[in-house]
Formats: structure tokens, sequence, C-alpha cells
């Protein structure tokens, strides 16, 4: 187990050193150079040569990418001009990061909750009719873009309906208390529950919105995944033995069913970040998504690569922390690693 | 040595061979028995030929050129009206005075366009790497994996986000290279994990035992073998980058220009006023959905008939 964890952990690295090398190329081949973040067009020629000279981009391409990973090590990622201007952009990120984190969450515990229980339920009752439109629904719910449904949640149920925020994360004049950075964590430990209460108001429409695409995937792999897994013999001889529906449900057929379901909720986490760059525009959420898409429109470039860089890391994180648990989950894959 | 034409009659066995492993039905033969009864294929297949009728028939279709501003004085942007319904104008116009119907009708061109397109390139792009991998192994398989897993590390839309801002004036041409390099790892390990599972099979041993070059086994017997899961992803990338490029539109990176209208652009440009006039955004928006739609549905049926588990 320690073994493989490791072997998982050293391609980790080497995916991140290319990932910093891509990044690196990336930013200097962005269109106008990253002089043109600073000054954009006002800049004459010898402004933008002394600009260069200061920020060491006239030195050779090797030393720029070594100074560079040795300031990205110190957490130095420039100074944000747009997004929270003057700002260091690692304080930018280190702000925005836990409004999308609890975003996250609400979107996956949004497609777990539903994903799971109706998947099982419709493996049950393959062919029939809830199958059916069950699968159906996730064919359509892959097939919604996901800012089209966010605008419509929004039309829907905030500014037609008004029972839910349209915009934000909480209510500015509640003056709630910060503790952690996560709004509904905050209310609940300060006790101030109309605060966590109006945050998580304000969560329900963009995790909707987030959520659907991972609950039509995990809607079908767990459908399909329970599928397999009734047609195994130790199902039927569980059946047969007499055990109670229960037991066999929860014990033989679950158990082992949710594997596929870990990997696949593992991969959707990445699709999230992603995601959260449309759902945060469109509701106005201040996280990383809207951090992002409004760097990109700006020309933001010091927050843009700390965002992509953590996106990265982040999901490349959490794909090795599937692997591992499902190491932990499936002993098979346990002992196939430390063969080696 | 082996005569050439008995060489020739144990390669077509070695193909044959990998094909029927039950009954003396081919899985294609197999595959297309179930495809037939099945409606959601239909219901995809429906959908896709009446969109690739209006694509081809569009120029016929449209009423009006989709960039000119006709009805300009009819329409106000402060009050939030637009000129209505009228001869030449069935649907009225947006907020720029242009034939909604028009744009419509012509936006289902540059969709099909930018999914085709960008779906092809990204197949080819990862074929080649796939083929590398799958067929080399060793050192060139490690490095084009390593490659793939670094793409595959960045969520696919920002991917697509990071490459379309390299381009100082975003373009039809800038979003299919996006959308397209986003598909290329996926392509990739498809194609590898197929070659990879036939290197022991017993076609290819049989291939190889006849002193057959490893070019021929790849490309002839092992590359055609492993086409059918390809197509079936194929088919659904399209629906995928049709989405992503409407994404990249909504956030500004689409293309801008107006004398060819696309649905992602359309959709985009009507977000601000959905409250107002919400059959602007939806138009376009339930067009993409349908197609996409119909892309998946094809997809997911050939995916269901093609699953060795559901032979009987």
């Amino acid at each position: 187990m320690l073994k493989y964890a490791i072997r998982r952990i050293g391609q980790l690295l080497v995916v991140l050193a290319i990932l910093s090398l891509l990044l690196f190329i990336w930013l200097r081949s962005l269109p106008g150079g990253i002089e043109s973040s600073i000054c954009a067009d006002r800049c004459t020629a010898e402004k933008r040569a002394d600009i260069r000279r200061t920020l060491g981009l006239d030195e050779p391409v090797i030393v720029q990418y070594f100074k560079f990973i040795g300031r990205v090590f110190q957490g130095n990622f420039g100074i944000s001009a747009k997004v929270i201007p003057g700002t260091p952009a690692l304080e930018v990120f280190t702000q925005r990061f836990p409004a999308t984190i609890e975003l996250a969450i609400g979107a996956m515990l949004f497609a777990l909750s539903l994903g799971i229980p109706l998947g099982y339920m419709a493996a049950k009752r393959k062919g029939g009719v809830f199958d059916n439109v069950g699968v159906i629904g996730t064919l359509v719910g892959i097939a919604v873009p996901v800012f089209f449904l966010a605008y419509l949640l929004k039309l829907v149920f905030a500014v037609k309906l008004g029972w839910l925020p349209p915009s934000g994360r909480q209510d500015p004049t509640l003056d709630a208390t910060r503790v952690t950075g996560f709004f509904v964590l905050d209310g609940l430990i300060t006790r101030e529950w109309d605060a966590a209460w109006d945050a998580f108001k304000h969560l329900i429409l963009p995790s909707i919105a987030l959520g659907t695409i991972p609950l039509a995937v995990i809607f079908r792999i767990t459908r399909s995944s329970v599928l397999d897994v009734l047609d195994e013999d130790y199902v039927r001889t569980a059946e047969a033995k007499g055990l109670t529906a229960q037991v066999i449900r929860q014990r033989h057929v679950l158990r082992n069913a949710m594997l596929p379901v870990v990997t696949v909720t593992g991969l959707q986490v990445g699709g999230l970040l992603a995601g959260a760059v449309l759902t945060e525009t469109i509701f106005a959420y201040p996280g990383l998504g809207a951090a992002l898409a409004q760097s990109f429109r700006e020309k933001d470039y010091p927050v843009l690569q700390v965002v992509i860089l953590a996106a990265a890391a982040t999901y490349v994180l959490v794909n090795l922390i599937v692997d591992l648990s499902y190491a932990v989950i499936d002993p098979r894959i346990r002992t196939a690693g430390s063969k080696r | 040595m082996i005569g050439t034409a008995r060489k020739n009659r144990i390669d077509s066995l070695a193909e044959k061979s990998a094909k029927n492993d039950s009954g003396g039905v081919s899985l294609l033969d197999d595959a297309w028995r179930r495809l037939r009864v099945s409606p959601v294929f239909w219901v995809g297949f429906v959908i896709i030929v009446l969109f690739l009728l209006l694509a081809l028939l569009a120029n016929l279709l449209a009423t009006q050129d989709p960039a000119a501003q006709l009805l300009r004085g009819q329409v106000s942007v402060a009050k939030n009206q637009l000129a209505p319904a009228q001869p030449g104008f069935p649907w009225g116009s947006d907020f720029l005075g242009r034939d909604l119907y028009s744009r419509m009708v012509l936006g289902s061109r540059q969709t099909l366009l930018v999914g085709v397109a960008a779906t092809m390139l990204g197949l080819i792009g990862g074929m080649i790497l796939g083929l590398l991998a799958g067929a080399f192994g060793g050192w060139v398989d490690t490095l084009v994996m390593r490659v793939v897993d670094v793409m595959l590390s960045i969520p696919s839309l920002l991917l697509a986000i990071s490459i379309a801002v390299l381009f100082s004036r975003p373009n039809q041409l800038t979003v299919i290279i996006a959308v397209s390099v986003v598909q290329v790892p996926v392509f990739a390990r498809l194609l590898r994990g197929q070659l990879l599972a036939q290197r022991n099979s017993d076609h290819v041993l049989a291939a190889t035992a006849l002193g057959v070059k490893r070019g021929p086994i790849v490309f002839r017997h092992m590359l055609p073998n492993s086409m059918s899961p390809i197509i079936v992803q194929a088919t659904i990338v399209v629906a995928t980058s049709i989405i992503d490029a409407a994404a990249l539109s909504f956030l500004g990176l689409g293309s801008q220009d107006a004398s060819a209208p696309e649905w992602g652009q359309m959709l985009g440009e009507a977000q601000s006023k959905i409250e107002y006039q919400p059959h602007l955004a939806f138009l376009p928006a339930f067009a993409i959905i349908i197609v996409a739609l119909g892309f998946t549905l094809l997809g997911e049926s050939m995916r269901e008939a093609l699953d060795p588990k559901n032979r009987r």
C-alpha cells in the first residue's frame, strides 16, 4: 500500500513538473505578452522595454523558467491587476478558494445524494418506465449547456418566483462574522443561524446548475455498475442463502457497485472546477471560477497562472486520492500495486 | 517461405477469427441487428439527418442576410423591444435588428462545422498519439502517455479556454482548435487501450508468427479491430464539442463574425436580456440541446449495441 502510494505520488510530481513547464510556455505565448497586462495599450516602446527589464523578461528563457519555479515555491505569483487590484495573486486565490470549495461540495452533495439512489432504483427496475425516464433524463441533462441551465434556474427561481437569491454568496447587510471563509460553516460555528441559512440559500441554485452533469454521470455509472453486480454469482448465492434484501443490497450489491462510482466522482471534481467558471460568472458568485473568467477577459495574468496551476494541482491530487481510496476499498488493486 | 496467396488467406482468416467469436455472426452484424430495433438509435438518427438537411439547405431556407441590420429602426434596446414578426421576418429580429429566423437557419452550418471539424481534428491527433503509444510500446508509450496524462490533468473546458486565449483574435478556427485539442488525449487513451488489448490476441500472434511486419499488423489487423469504440466515442464527442464551443462563445472567446452566425454565439449574445426576451436565448439553446442530444443518442445506442456483454 505504501509503495503504491509513493509510486503514485512520484507520478504526480512528474505531471506537475511538466505542467509547470507548459504553463510557463503558455504564459509567454499569451497575446501581447506579460507586459501588456500591466500597461495595456498606453505604453510606449521604451516603457515596454523598461517593464520587460524589471520583470526579467530579457533574460534567457531557461533562466526565466527557473526563476519562475523559484517564485512559485515562494508563493509569489505577482500582483493582481484587475480581479482585486493591488492584492497579491496568491491572496486572491486564498480568498476565493473556500467559496469554490463550498460550491463544489454543494454540487457534489446534490449529485451524489440523488444520483446513487436513483441509479440503484433504475437498475432494480431495468427496462421499466422509471428506468427509461431516468436514462433519457441523463442524456438530456448532459446535452444541456451548463451556462444555459444556470440562466434558466436563475430566471425561474430567483427572478420570476423570487424564492432564492439570484447572485452572490451572502446578503452583505447581514454583517456576518468570518472565521474560515466557508460561509455556511462560519455561520454554524458562530451560531449566527441567519447567516448560515442565508449562505446556504445562495448556494442552492449554483449547486444545482453545477451538479447536474455530475448527477447524470453518477446516475448512469451507478445504474450500469449495479446491473453488472446484480448478475454476479455471489449475489445469487446470497439470495439462495435466504439473506434479507437489505443485507444483500448493502453488503453485496452496493459495496461492490460503488467502486466505479468512486472513480467517476473523482473525475467529475475536475469538471466541477471548469463548470464553476460558467456557473460562478452567471450567479456573480465570488469564487475561483468567476476570478478565472474575469482574468481571462481582462488579461490579469498573475491571477490566471495561480488559478490554473492550482486547478490542475487540485485535479491531479483528487485523482490521486481517488486511486488511493480505490486501493483501500478494493484489496486486489493494493496487491497488484505492491508486487512491483 | 510461405506463398503470398497462402499468406493472404491466413491473413484474412486471422481477421475473421478476431471478429467471429460467437456462432459465426460478426460483432458488427450482430450490433446492427440490435441497433435496427433500438428506438434510441432511430431518434438520434432522425435528429441528425434533419440537422444535416437544415445545414445543407440553409442557404435556400434563409430569407435575409444574417448580418444585415434591416430592422434596426424597430428595435429599442433601452426598452427591451424587438421588431415583431412580419413578412420576410417570420420570427422577428434580434437586438441588432437582424432577422432571427435566417440567423437560426444559417447557424446550423457553423454549429455543424465546429462540431465535426473539432471532432475530426481531435480524432486525428488522438489516433496519431494512440498509434505511437500502442504500436511501439516501451519508452515511446511512456512518453506519449505522460503527455496525455498532463493534458488530462487540466479540466477539459479549462484547457479549451487556455488554448482559446492564446489567439489574440478569436474566430471560428481558433474555437475549433481549442475544442479539438481537449479531445486528443481521450482518443489517444482509447486507441492505445484497444491496441494493447489486442497485442496478445490470437490473430495478432498468428500474423506475427507468419512474419508479417509490424506496420501491416498494426494497420491491417489491429487498427480496423479497434475502430468501433473510436467511432462511438467520436459521435459523442461531436455533441460535447458543440457544447464546449457554445461555452467558449459565452465567455467571449468564440467567433465574433456576424456574417457567420453560430448558435453558441447567439446564445451568448442573448444571455444578458434573457429576462425580457427569453426566446432569443431559448431558440439557440434548444437547437444546441436537440442536436447534442441527437449525437449522444446515436453514440450511446451504438455503444450499447457493440458492447459484447449484450450479445446473446
